[in-house]
């Protein structure tokens, strides 16, 4: 069991090694969105403090997004979906290993480049570990409740589209949570009270979305 | 082993067959044949437990396949329409993979040898995009030298875009497979003559008549 599900997370990260110019798309966009900001909104070092943290999370948001449409397309299309639902490992173990392998893929490298980021809008060094590891706990979540779209609009025509009307609203408590984590912290209030809320949100959908995305994969499947 | 009671398949609104009742056996070649859109592959993918029949049940050593999931699955090797190779990887990294799915470990060597019984010995570095149709086909069905273990072959079409040779590779690894007490469902649109202890044949046209 443990053998399979190490070989399914293994072919995910050779498959995304090999298709390397996907990830750069992602992290591109993420660097990009978030750069554009400062140019729209002026140079004022004040402003740009405060926006600053919800700008990279709504940005890490989209990225996320972005990168979720390709999660089970192409298994889809070539048949290996098939193949996984008809493993010798119950299909909600595979998805979490499948899960887990896509955001060391699309989410990790966001959660890396953030600190970076964060300098363009002058956030102060001490907020910088706050929001990194906001979004070291957020994005997890992003994926895994992004996830469950991605399954329940495989093979949709305009199923892009689709994904981000379903799975948009399901993120903001992440949002809320994780900007706000920084905004707690720059008040002087401490962001224990945000993390612990996000961690929480992270083990409740890391138990519960994978049986719902195992399902959603069940019934596109039929 | 594998018995279907009285089952039925309906896709969108339009009953594709119904009181189907099927039992095979340990040595049961089961040929499925029929015009296109009759129902060969829903019926296949029912038999996998892709699909739900709408009426009537699939067991499996005595019981229900929608209870036994991955306990059915672990006996089951599937090759579908499509071969479930990723272009990115090379032929025997799709082998490994799909071979880690059905729960097996396969060692780099006996991969070449699978993939040189399909005639691709030269080819298992390549990734699989480069492959021709042909080729592509082949790589999907050198699994089958790798899953002996596993009884229940299901097969949509393995015997289509391969030329002679392949044809003998592959009518040669499926009667090996009965003779060693495996079953084999396949569909086909060619006369196939695979020798097995037992065969069953089942002709959607026929039926449709009947």
């Amino acid at each position: 069991m443990t053998a399979l599900l190490r070989a399914v997370i293994r072919r995910d990260l050779l498959l995304a090694w090999r298709r390397r110019s996907d990830i750069a798309t992602v992290v591109l966009f993420f660097v990009i969105v978030v750069s554009i900001f400062p140019f729209g909104v002026g140079p004022e070092p004040d402003l740009l403090r405060t926006i600053g943290p919800g700008i990279i999370w709504v940005a890490a948001l989209l990225a996320c997004m972005l990168s979720l449409q390709q999660m089970f397309a192409s298994d889809y299309t070539d048949g290996v979906l098939d193949q996984m639902l008809l493993a010798a490992a119950p299909l909600g173990l595979i998805v979490i290993a499948r899960t887990f392998a896509h955001w060391l893929i699309s989410g990790l490298p966001l959660v890396i480049l953030s600190p970076l980021l964060a300098i363009q809008f002058d956030l102060p060094a001490e907020l910088s570990p706050v929001l990194t590891l906001s979004l070291l706990l957020g994005t997890p979540v992003l994926t895994l409740i992004g996830a469950i779209g991605a399954a329940l609009t495989l093979g949709l025509r305009g199923g892009g589209m689709l994904l981000a009307l379903l799975v948009l609203p399901l993120y903001v408590p992440v949002l809320i949570l994780g900007a706000g984590a920084v905004d707690a912290a720059a008040a002087g209030l401490g962001s224990e009270a945000h993390l612990l809320l996000l961690a929480a949100q992270l083990v409740l959908t890391g138990a519960f979305a994978p049986w719902a995305i195992a399902a959603g994969l069940r019934i596109s499947a039929e | 082993m594998l018995e279907t009671h009285d089952i039925e398949i309906t896709r969108g609104n339009r009953r594709l067959f119904g009181e189907l009742s099927l039992a095979l056996t340990p040595g049961t070649l089961m040929l499925v044949t029929g015009s296109n859109g009759s129902g060969k592959t829903s019926l296949l993918r029912a038999l996998c437990g892709l699909l739900a029949p709408s009426a009537g049940e699939i067991h499996w050593r005595g019981e229900n396949i929608r209870v036994l999931r991955e306990e059915y699955w672990k006996h089951l090797v599937y090759i579908g329409h499509h071969n479930a190779l990723k272009g990115e990887l090379t032929a025997s990294e799709n082998l490994a993979a799909l071979c880690a799915l059905s729960g097996l470990e396969t060692r780099d060597e006996q991969r070449r040898l699978a993939l040189a019984h399909f005639g691709l010995a030269d080819r298992e570095h390549l990734p699989a995009k480069v492959l021709s149709q042909g080729q592509r086909r082949r790589t999907a069905l050198a699994r089958l030298a790798l899953t002996g273990k596993l009884p229940l072959w299901v097969l949509d079409e393995p015997l289509a875009a391969l030329d002679h040779a392949a044809v003998i590779s592959a009518q040669d690894i499926i009667s090996r497979h009965l003779a060693d007490g495996g079953m084999v469902i396949m569909t086909t649109h060619q006369d196939v003559r695979i020798p097995a202890p037992a065969v069953i044949e089942l002709d959607f046209d026929r039926r449709a008549r009947h």
